[in-house]
């Protein structure tokens, strides 16, 4: 392979990544500019999300078959699904706790998660589900590089919903009462925003994201494992603070950039794919300590 | 004092959260224990009990005990960054895995005695902390936590990855310490040497709490702001806190390594970190009986329910769950005024 080769496919590696990066560290930004939780039970709803649409497919596909059709309303029911689930989870575990001390919070959020892959492990007895589709291999060759018609419909979908949230967030009210609560959430009482409703539709939002990343992430990757959220949760987070906590542009383009960062890491000598994680979370605690607040994110003032 | 009538402290206490709650009988019962001569009577016959185990329990017994122990000595170090000093650590389990990497590496392949490793956990570990630690807490409480727990990840992939903490499989092969010219091989022998460790552990820990070191950690998880204007430099004091509480990982880590005779990365998960944090806050931070408490619920819990199998950590994970719901002080928590 030439070098153009290896940057293309590296390339296409990392932006395909970095979707599913971007899908679920939105997830994070917008609950963390919403009520400062690090919702530490995301990546367990991405996982989530892949297995209810891995269900959701095997329901469907009698009648829609396993190709796209089918794959979309799987992918719908399971952001819908998942979406309640969010909510849900909201409800009961988080918001008894909004007035408590960070570590609790931080705390719930930890069980959340285990409850959630435990389950899911205990349904699937750990074992790998294959994530079977029609969609075969077919695509375009550049140089000596494959592209699969896949590859290239799931960053078209990831941009699709990245620029419906971006509509959804700066041009409905929905959007805007969620903005005015991330500023101040007693003068939006005062106004007469309900701010336990955008609340609980911003964890519905931010779980149906992280659903369908976890849907293409079961089509992409051909299989779906109880712990597939661990990583995925911890790369995203890196993602939303590359970006700049709480800006939902920032997680956007922090996701890419980790992702394409991740992938120019394989090819450095001396660190091999098995060196990745490494790769990235000492990015993110370099970035810790040089930039906290990220590239879009905004310098934070202390308050006494 | 409130000791000799409990009942006249059966007003509202504020708890952890800053919100009221009604003091329970549950919190009554641990009030006797500041009376003196109830708690010293008690602990010499909690002492006399630990101790005479070994000569009617069975070896499946005495293995919970020594996992117990082991568990403590981690959950007093845990409780020393989180419940004193008010840090959140999600990769605990990185400085353990140091101490039992560098007992496992010095004995196997440098053939050292076990006892002279020992200093030398003392120092990586303390090394990790200040690694960990240094960069790091300057940051809000959230970030420290996902960069403890990146850490975590990267310590334990790092041994999976290089050769001479022998990859994926691990190191095998620990010698067996001497003490005295004996031979520590048997349970009961771990059973003594851990239960030993956890009473240093406790007096190390009870020291530190009443010294000015953990005057300063209590204030800045009060207060930071309030701290650092009292001239309380909060980057330094933070920064022990993880020493020391590394350094308590890294021995047990060195222990717990000559026990097993060997160790893998499989160890060191962030279930790991996650489950001692888990005894931490089930017992109560920054109160050192709830860390016994917490450690031996930690272990006992699993034992009592092997029956529901995989269903354990489930089970778990809605325990944790409730109790931060109900009773987020925890078992036996720190009282606050």
């Amino acid at each position: 392979m030439s070098t153009f080769d290896i940057i293309l496919q590296q390339l296409i590696n990392g932006l395909l990544i970095g979707s599913f990066y971007s899908l679920v560290a939105l997830g994070y930004s917008m609950v963390y500019g919403i009520i400062m939780l690090l919702n530490f039970a995301h990546g367990d709803i991405y996982m989530a999300g892949a297995f209810v649409a891995f269900v959701m497919l095997a329901v469907v596909s009698p009648v829609l078959g396993a190709g796209w059709l089918g794959i979309v309303a799987a992918m719908i029911a399971s952001m819908f699904l998942v979406g309640l689930l969010g909510v849900f989870i909201q409800r009961v575990a988080y918001r008894p706790m909004l007035g408590a001390p960070r570590l609790s919070i931080l705390i719930t959020a930890i069980g959340v998660s285990l409850v959630l892959y435990n389950s899911v492990m205990a349904i699937t007895d750990g074992e790998f589900q294959a994530f079977t589709t029609d969609l075969g291999f077919a695509g375009v060759d550049v140089g000596s590089v494959h592209i699969t018609y896949t590859q290239i419909i799931l960053v078209v979908a990831t941009a699709i919903l990245m620029i419906s949230l971006n509509w959804f967030i700066s041009k409905t009210m929905y959007g805007k009462a969620m903005r005015a609560i991330a500023l101040d959430k007693d003068a939006c009482r005062l106004m007469g925003i309900n701010v336990n409703k955008i609340i609980a539709l911003t964890f519905f939002v931010g779980s149906s994201l992280a659903a369908a990343a976890g849907t293409m992430a079961g089509v992409y990757y051909g299989s779906i494992h109880f712990f597939m959220g661990f990583v995925i949760g911890l790369k995203a987070f890196t993602a939303a603070v590359i970006g700049g906590i709480g800006s939902i542009p920032g997680a956007m383009i922090g996701g890419l950039v980790l992702g394409l960062l991740e992938a120019a890491g394989t090819q450095l000598p001396f660190i091999g794919s098995e060196w990745k994680d490494v790769f990235a979370f000492g990015l993110l605690i370099l970035l810790l300590v040089f930039r906290p607040t990220g590239i879009l994110g905004k310098t934070e003032i202390e308050r006494m | 004092m409130s000791v000799d009538n409990p009942r006249a402290r059966e007003k509202e206490f504020p708890d952890v959260d800053g919100a009221v709650s009604k003091q329970t009988w549950v919190d009554r019962a641990y009030e006797l224990f500041d009376n003196k001569k109830i708690r010293n009577s008690s602990l010499l016959g909690l002492a006399a009990v630990v101790l005479l185990i070994p000569t009617f329990g069975g070896n499946y017994v005495m293995e919970i005990f020594t996992n117990a122990f082991f568990y403590m000595v981690l959950c007093l170090g845990l409780n020393i960054v989180v419940g004193y000093a008010g840090l959140l650590d999600l990769g605990y389990a990185a400085f353990f895995a140091v101490g039992a990497y560098t007992t496992g590496i010095l004995t196997a392949h440098f053939g050292m005695n076990f006892w002279l490793t020992i200093p030398f956990s003392v120092l990586f570990s303390a090394m990790a902390g200040i690694i960990i630690g240094g960069p790091t807490l300057r940051l809000r409480s959230d970030y420290l936590a996902i960069v403890t727990l990146g850490f975590g990840e990267i310590t334990r992939i790092t041994a999976r990855n290089l050769e001479i903490t022998g990859g994926a499989s691990g190191l095998i092969g620990i010698d067996r310490p001497e003490l005295f010219g004996l031979r520590l091989y048997q349970i009961q022998h771990f059973y003594y040497v851990f239960f030993v460790l956890v009473i240093i552990a406790i007096f190390v820990a009870v020291r530190l709490h009443h010294s000015r070191l953990g005057r300063a950690w209590q204030y800045i998880r009060e207060d930071e702001d309030a701290a650092e204007a009292m001239g309380i430099d909060r980057v330094k004091f933070k920064l022990y806190a993880y020493i020391i509480g590394a350094v308590f990982g890294g021995v047990a880590g060195s222990f717990f390594a000559v026990k097993m005779t060997a160790i893998s990365p499989q160890t060191f998960l962030f279930t790991q970190s996650a489950m001692i944090l888990l005894a931490v806050v089930l017992g109560g931070m920054g109160k050192i009986p709830g860390m016994i408490v917490g450690a031996f619920v930690l272990v006992i819990f699993p034992e009592v329910f092997r029956a529901i199998g995989d269903l354990r950590m489930l089970f778990f994970g809605v325990v944790l769950l409730v109790i931060m719901l109900f009773r987020p002080q925890g078992i036996w928590p720190e009282r606050r005024s």
